[in-house]
């Protein structure tokens, strides 16, 4: 086989489109709420929030609702709980994250385990089944990305202005509690819309790898955002192929892409701030 | 009992966290155009008080009034320069940015920034001498630098009120002299300065009042009149040594690596 066809072969079938369509806008959406998690440094809770829609995953699916709704309604809820109960408990947020996390995971897989021979259905949801996306998941996706870029553009300087410096933003008045919220709902949603494609266990990396490798490249917000879709949207893709060459699951394969960039970039830039203090020194 | 002239007045404010109380029952009333120092020992409640003022604390007790109103509601007349450790030096944005948040709030959520901002941002950034600086991500400047680039957000925003927490801790002489002249000015066309300090000397130099603060309120007023060695006692408790010369030796500030200040009163 030569290497065009390597590339279109796998496009005659209309899974595989969709699949690509999908991993794309997954790798936007999650650059996206991910550029805020990486510099407020949320990424546990990312990793909290993707664990807790499990259990409204799995009663949606028994009761038969939409897979979607059950998990944002309990990814939602335990983001905003996480932020409640951190401002009232006085204990620190790691620890709510830490028990909210673990118990609503527990939960999940309480019910889930009461179901006859769930083994199978349990392993796509930890890890995802890109391959079997439908046209109406697609949709969800696309208007996420759309409502995430809407956002962006209405708020961006309040968001810009909170996420840098809570402190000065709420003294001018600027409403920083509710922005919080918001993103913790933008993150939750986008989790959930995206567990289709890569699982419970790996949308975090994801969420946080794509942004924390371009933190490493650039040295502004919107540019971090942008190189961060860019990697996202790049190893979707070539993740995919790999994963359909090789008959490697698809998340896995993404994510192993993203964390192997992630650690190329952090090379060039020790070696760029060696170079720049040699030169420094000489 | 509110003047129209005093543009914060606290009434008895007590606040903390957890069960302990940073400050307690704390009454202050600092008129417009003042400018005004708040020097303390650590968890002398410097950085509560001002938290207070600027609505990021709610007092457990006791009332906070600004520019005669509740806390908040003149927020956008407010400008709040936090702590340089409390600000992540690593984020990625431009000295240029961080003064455009300053024109933020008056703008509103759909506002865009537009001629009179970009004007704005040019003249706080050339008061603070950052002007080739603009472009630079804010990690790579000195201490110094980086407390001029909140400085000129603070100016960007054109407040009534500058509640600046810690403006010249770390900062060489040059730019302490730069940052006071600047608020000195501020204070002089009526905006009222309010800023804690670790550093006697500067208080009792550059500021024309002081207020003493050691959990309550120990002394408040002229800088020449309340800066004496009573009141400093009073303030530090047993960290203050007298050297035989007539000035004093502070112990103080455990936390940080500079250890001892000496102040000239």
């Amino acid at each position: 086989m030569n290497p065009l066809d390597l590339l279109l072969a796998p496009l005659s079938y209309d899974f595989f489109v969709r699949a690509l369509i999908a991993s794309a806008l997954v790798g936007v959406a999650c650059a996206i709420v991910g550029s805020f998690v990486v510099l407020k440094g949320m990424s546990f809770i990312g990793d909290a929030v993707s664990h807790a829609a499990f259990p409204g995953v799995v009663i949606a699916y028994l009761v038969g609702a939409p897979i979607i709704l059950g998990g944002a309604i309990a990814a939602v809820g335990t983001a905003l709980g996480i932020g409640a109960i951190t401002r009232r408990s006085g204990l620190r947020a790691d620890a709510i994250i830490g028990v909210l996390f673990a118990g609503m995971f527990a939960l999940g897989v309480a019910i889930f385990s009461s179901i006859p021979s769930y083994v199978g259905d349990l392993f796509h949801f930890l890890f995802g089944d890109v391959l079997g996306i439908s046209v109406g998941d697609l949709g969800a996706l696309t208007l996420l990305v759309l409502g995430l870029l809407l956002v962006l553009r209405l708020l961006w300087k309040e968001l810009l202005f909170s996420t840098f410096d809570p402190l000065g933003a709420g003294a001018a008045g600027l409403p920083v509690r509710r922005l919080d919220d918001l993103l913790l709902i933008l993150i939750a949603i986008t989790i959930v819309i995206s567990l289709q494609a890569v699982g419970i266990v790996l949308v975090v990396a994801m969420i946080t790898t794509p942004a924390a490798t371009a933190q490493l490249l650039v040295k502004r917000f919107t540019a971090m955002i942008q190189v961060a879709a860019l990697i996202g949207v790049s190893a979707a893709i070539i993740g995919l192929y790999l994963s359909y060459s090789l008959d490697i699951a698809s998340g896995a394969a993404i994510v192993i892409l993203e964390t192997t960039l992630f650690l190329i970039a952090l090379a060039f830039t020790s070696i760029r701030s060696r170079l720049h203090a040699a030169r420094g020194a000489a | 009992m509110s003047s129209h002239n005093n543009a914060i007045e606290l009434t008895d404010v007590t606040a903390g966290y957890g069960d302990r109380a940073a400050i307690s029952g704390v009454s202050l009333a600092l008129s417009r155009g003042s400018l005004t120092a708040i020097f303390g020992p650590n968890g002398g409640g410097k950085s509560t008080l001002l938290k207070c003022i600027a609505g990021l604390k709610r007092p457990w007790s006791g009332n906070v009034q600004v520019l005669g109103a509740a806390v908040g509601v003149h927020a956008k007349r407010v400008a709040y320069v936090p702590q340089a450790e409390q600000v992540d030096w690593s984020f990625p944005v431009s000295v240029a940015e961080v003064v455009m948040m300053g024109r933020t709030p008056a703008l509103g959520p759909l506002g865009r920034p537009g001629t009179a901002d970009r004007a704005a941002v040019a003249d706080a950034l050339a008061r603070v001498d950052m002007t080739d600086l603009a472009q630079r991500q804010i990690g790579e400047l000195s201490g110094g630098q980086r407390r001029r680039v909140f400085l000129a957000r603070a100016i960007a925003a054109d407040p009534e009120i500058y509640l600046l927490d810690e403006p010249v801790t770390g900062v060489d002489p040059t730019t302490q002299e730069k940052i006071m002249n600047i608020l000195d000015a501020e204070a002089a066309r009526g905006r009222t300065v309010v800023a804690t300090t670790h550093d006697l000397a500067c208080a009792a130099q550059r500021f024309h009042d002081v207020v003493a603060l050691a959990g309550r309120v120990v002394a408040h007023g002229p800088a020449q009149l309340v800066l004496d060695q009573g009141v400093l006692e009073k303030t530090y408790g047993g960290h203050l040594v007298p050297l035989a010369g007539g000035g004093v030796v502070l112990l103080d500030d455990p936390h940080h690596s500079h250890g001892a200040h000496e102040g000239h009163v």
